[in-house]
Formats: C-alpha cells, structure tokens, sequence
C-alpha cells in the first residue's frame, strides 16, 4: 500500500493494535499477544510506544519492548504491573482480548541484536527487563555466535518465561528466596557473579543490560569495573 | 536507589514525530565538554510530557523535547553535531 509506505517513510507509524491473546507471567506480569495490520516488523530489542485514549480524549503513553521476534502481524509486550501506576494496571490486569490500543513503532536501534552482527552477547536483565533480552535470545539461530543470559529475578515465583530458560547458557540470579538444589546464596547482582556466570571482557561482548533504572547503573558500573569496553556495554532503563 | 532516570531508548517514539530517519542511534557530541556518543546513551529526564536529555560527561543539556495542545517544542542547543549513521 503507498500510503503506508509513504506514512512510514515520513514517520507516522502509529498502527492500531488488537488484542488477540494474553499469557499471564507471574501474578504480576502478563505477556500480551497484538495482531497489528501494517506492522514492519522489528528488530530484537526495539519497542514501541502504546498510547491509550480514554473515551473523554485523554491520553497516555508509555514504551513496552517488544518480546518476541519478528513474527508477521504480530507483536508480544510484557507488562509488569507498578502499583498505583497510570497504565500499566490496565495493560496487566484490565484490557481484554478483541481490544484494541495503539501502537507506535518499532522503535530505536542502539538497544537491538542484528543477526549479522559478529562477536559474543551477553544478555544481562533485571525483573520486567527481560522482555527485550527474550525477543534476542529468541532470535538467535544455530548460526550465532555465544549468548549468555544472566536473569535477576527475587524469587522463584518471579521468574517469567519459565518454561523457556531452561538451558545451560541461562543462569537464574535470585535475591531474596531461591529454590531447593540451587547452590548461590540468594543476594544482589556482584562481580563474582559476573565472572562465574558471565563472559570475559577478552571475549568482547557486546552487553545488554536491562531493567529498573537503580538496577541498570549497578550492572554497567560492574561490568566496566570488570573490563568490559564503555563502547560495548548498552543499556536500557525502565525507570522506577 | 536513583532518581528513575530513563535514558535516549526513551526518546526514539517522540523524536520519530519530529526526524523521519532513527536518531537514537546518531552520535551526538556535547557543546559542553565535546564528548561524543549515541544519543540512546544520554541520561533522560520526566515523561511523558516531556523530556530533557542529558550528556553522561558533564550532565549539561542536550536536548529538551516537549509537547503541548499547540505544537512540539525542540530545543537541541546542547548539541553540537548529530551525526547520523548510515547503519539504518
Ligand atoms: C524503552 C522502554 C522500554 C520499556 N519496556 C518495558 C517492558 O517491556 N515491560 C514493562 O513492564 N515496562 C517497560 N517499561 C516501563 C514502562 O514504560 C512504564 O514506565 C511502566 O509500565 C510504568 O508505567 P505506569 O503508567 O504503570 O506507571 P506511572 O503512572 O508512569 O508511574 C507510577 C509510579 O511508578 C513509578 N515507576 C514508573 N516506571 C516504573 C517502573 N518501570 N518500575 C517501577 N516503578 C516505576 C513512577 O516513578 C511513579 O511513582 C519500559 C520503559 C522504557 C523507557
Ligand atoms: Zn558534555
């Protein structure tokens, strides 16, 4: 369609998104699944902007990434519910399939995984920032090069996409609660975390790291301490 | 804890309004302190509004982004160059 080509050359990609299924996370957080006609397709890592509409016209928007790979039409956000937050209740626990949101998107380009791309990757994702790190880890082939995923959640029962993780280049970090059989005593991201679980700076990297904002600065600071090239380490807040 | 600052990821859907290639990935260099980076590694400011993004370096302004009723406001005096990759 010209329109849409054009509209996207110039910008505006802002879709109309239904929802077609959702898959709860944890009792918290809930993977939501859009059919978007028009949809470009993305890049591991992007996101986009969900804009809610209230029937009096009011408005608010907030930036989701995208956790699953190219799939058609198709795009996959996971929310984690903020208490007393302006969206992400409605997206967790309130809309429902056959609703519709709109979407602008795909965005960015630093914080994204090319399947082309030489070298190691080291995935490091804090609570929700799994999201982008899984659409990655998904899109990676037999063809790729090392991945390792570091994923720091509080207890076990925080822990989304579980059924998926279940490989030797995933290691579960746990904070407070971890389960029986699992030898690290549970405490915050550290440095020997990093060289026991991570890769080396010699094998240079390139690090995501994601998740809370607090979260985020700890791991860069670790990772530079331990060697890591400023220029190889990128990032993605969420705030909080 | 931190302040929740975000940072320049944050800034791809509102900048798409304004810039039709990507920009977070454009290497910005600071009129402050010359440093130069991608704009996706800036330090960002207040949402949804609005947003003020910061150099990593010197923490001086190098871009402001605000949206009203009555238009978008840019102000991007803080930059001193924005070179755009041909990577996109
Ligand atoms: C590039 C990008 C990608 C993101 N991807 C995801 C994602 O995949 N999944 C996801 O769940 N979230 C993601 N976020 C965070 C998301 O955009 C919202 O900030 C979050 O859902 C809270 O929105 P809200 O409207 O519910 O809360 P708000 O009404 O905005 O805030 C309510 C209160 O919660 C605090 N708060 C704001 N954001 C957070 C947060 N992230 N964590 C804890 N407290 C917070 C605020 O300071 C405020 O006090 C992403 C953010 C960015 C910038
Ligand atoms: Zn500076």
């Amino acid at each position: 369609m010209a329109g849409t080509a054009l509209r996207r050359r110039l910008g505006h990609r802002r879709l109309t998104a239904r929802l077609v299924e959702t898959r709860d996370e944890t009792a918290t957080a809930r993977t939501l699944r859009f059919a978007v006609p028009g949809w470009p397709g993305h890049l591991a890592g992007q996101h986009a902007d969900v804009r809610l509409t209230a029937e009096d016209g009011y408005t608010a928007q907030r930036s989701y990434s995208l956790s699953a790979p190219a799939d058609g039409e198709f795009v996959e956000l996971t929310v984690q519910l903020v208490p007393d937050g302006e969206v992400s209740p409605y997206l967790v626990r309130d809309i429902e399939v056959g609703d519709e949101v709109e979407l602008l998107g795909p965005l960015g380009g630093w914080f994204v995984w090319r399947p082309e791309q030489p070298g190691p990757v080291l995935l490091i994702g804090g609570g929700s920032g799994i999201a982008p790190l899984r659409a990655m880890l998904r899109a990676r082939s037999a063809a790729s090069p090392p991945f390792r995923l570091l994923y720091s959640v509080r207890t076990p029962s925080d822990v989304y996409f579980a059924g998926e993780l279940d490989s030797p280049d995933v290691t579960l970090l746990y904070t407070r609660e971890a389960p029986d059989g699992v030898e690290r005593t549970p405490h915050r991201i550290d440095a020997a975390d990093l060289t026991a679980y991570g890769l080396p700076a010699a094998e240079e990297p390139t690090c995501y790291v994601c998740g809370p904002t607090s979260f985020v600065e700890t791991v860069t600071g670790l990772l530079i301490d331990a060697g890591h090239d400023p220029a190889r380490v990128r990032a993605e807040r969420f705030g909080g | 804890m931190t302040d929740g600052h975000l940072d320049g990821n944050a800034l791809a859907g509102p900048l798409s309004t304004v810039f039709t290639a990507e920009v977070t990935t454009a290497v910005a260099a600071c009129a402050g302190c010359g440093r130069s980076g991608p704009l996706a590694a800036a330090r960002v400011y207040g949402a949804p509004m609005g947003y003020v993004a910061r150099c990593p370096g010197c923490d001086q302004v190098l871009l402001r982004y605000a949206e009203a009723p009555a238009g978008t406001t840019l102000d991007m005096r803080g930059i001193a160059t924005l070179r755009l990759t041909t990577a996109d």
